[in-house]
């Protein structure tokens, strides 16, 4: 099987700063990946690489088997709103729709107006006059009624209230499973989108630090709590991505899996043990290894 | 409206799984869709598919090319005699470790599950 996208050892820096360091991955088709991680992760970086809006400084980037950067043929099918997309000064939103169908050739008028009408997008509003909220919407309409075979959505949900959120993942699931596409969205929303994603991939600092189904992501991390020395004494062979403490106790999130020999030191020592939800499994890698000084509290 | 303690695929099969035990879904009738249970409980079809395929393998449910996926002669009782052999381990231990602890004896034990069955 092809890969509808695929990053080969990419770079690209801005000065000094690296935002994407020599990355690689590869997302199958007619999936939907979260691409997770802090503020300042890379995301955004490599979203707009993946969109053909940016280049690497090495590496490369291959969408639907071919070139993107400037290529007009691979860039009409990927959709790309950005997180501060800017319109035209006197643009309205009837303006938009009529120009959106010109770029993208699997354009759903449908789609679109129901989308429209469910967020309830003021139609006589300048764009440029919109609320964080409307603006999302806005990118919700444009990503989803393209219809595009690389739907790329960044930070959909910024300032969406809650019936938005809803109406934007009902009609992605109904939509994709009648127009499968692949789709990467980035969000903080980690709780709200877990569900959705078949594949995570988790980025630190310009690096990948975890790229799998989610299920087996999620089985790659636990979290133990119970007495801080009852839990320091179990993980002493584990390595510790993130801790909490409080009081006499605490709660340490661990790289590794859940086995039975685990469990059953666990049971003896008065450790209780999770499976990581993604939330914490994304919160853990993006604690610094050097300031965690807690940690010291469960090693000592 | 899952929890974190299993994957979801797994959860949703047990979910079904309940569903055909307790009739709500007889032997030989459809169940819904993948994409249904997708849009239902707002997760990726491929992990709805997963989970239905799960008991598609124990021959709890069987496929119909283009129609949808049925209930298999037999699953209810399949089920019944799986869930009885976990019975005692998952549900009757757990009960008379605790009633260790609280000091119930069996007598009291099973006075109380008759007074819960007469109530």
């Amino acid at each position: 099987m092809t890969h509808a996208l695929d990053i080969q050892q990419v770079t690209r820096s801005f000065g000094r700063t690296a935002a994407v360091d020599n990355v690689s991955f590869q997302v199958p088709e007619n999936s939907i990946v979260g691409l997770l991680g802090r503020n300042g992760a890379g995301k955004t970086t490599l979203m707009s690489m993946l969109a053909g809006q940016d280049r690497p400084d090495t590496g490369t980037v291959t969408v639907l088997g071919d070139k993107v950067f400037e290529r007009a043929n691979t860039l009409s099918g990927i959709s790309y709103v950005r997180d501060n997309q800017r319109y035209p000064d006197n643009y309205m939103l009837h303006h938009v729709l009529r120009i959106a169908p010109a770029f993208k050739p699997n354009w759903s008028r449908e789609l679109a107006d129901e989308l429209v009408d469910g967020f309830r997008i003021p139609a006589k509003t300048k764009i440029t006059k919109m609320s964080r909220g409307q603006l999302s919407s806005v990118a919700i309409v444009l990503s989803l009624a393209s219809r595009a075979p690389i739907t790329l959505l960044d930070e959909p949900y910024l300032g969406l209230d809650v019936t938005g959120r809803a109406l934007f993942h009902r009609v992605l699931l109904d939509d994709y499973q009648t127009h499968p596409r692949t789709i990467v969205l980035s969000t903080h929303l980690i709780e709200e989108s877990a569900a959705l994603l078949d594949r995570v991939v988790i980025m630190d600092k310009g690096r990948i630090v975890v790229d799998d189904e989610t299920e087996n992501a999620r089985d790659g991390a636990f979290v133990a709590s119970g007495q801080t020395d009852a839990v320091g004494r179990l993980l002493v062979n584990h390595r510790i991505l993130e801790t909490h403490t409080v009081g006499a106790l605490a709660s340490v999130t661990a790289a590794g899996t859940l086995d039975d020999t685990l469990r059953q030191s666990a049971r003896v020592a008065g450790v209780q043990l999770a499976r990581a939800s993604l939330q914490e499994l994304v919160s853990a890698y993006g604690v610094n290894e050097s300031t965690s000084e807690t940690k010291e509290k469960v090693r000592a | 409206m899952f929890t974190d303690d299993s994957p979801i695929f797994q959860q949703l099969a047990d979910r079904v799984a309940e569903d055909i035990l307790n009739g709500t879904y007889p032997e030989d009738t459809g169940v819904p869709s993948t994409n249904e249970y997708a849009s239902f409980y707002g997760i990726s079809p491929i992990t709805a598919a997963k989970g239905m395929n799960v008991l598609v393998e124990q021959g709890l449910l069987y496929k119909k090319r283009g129609i949808g996926m049925f209930v298999a002669p037999g699953a209810p009782a399949q089920l019944r005699s799986e869930r009885r052999a976990a019975f005692r381990d998952q549900h009757v231990a757990p009960l008379l470790r605790e009633a260790a602890l609280l000091g119930i004896d069996p007598q009291e034990l099973a006075q109380m599950i008759n007074q819960k069955e007469s109530s």
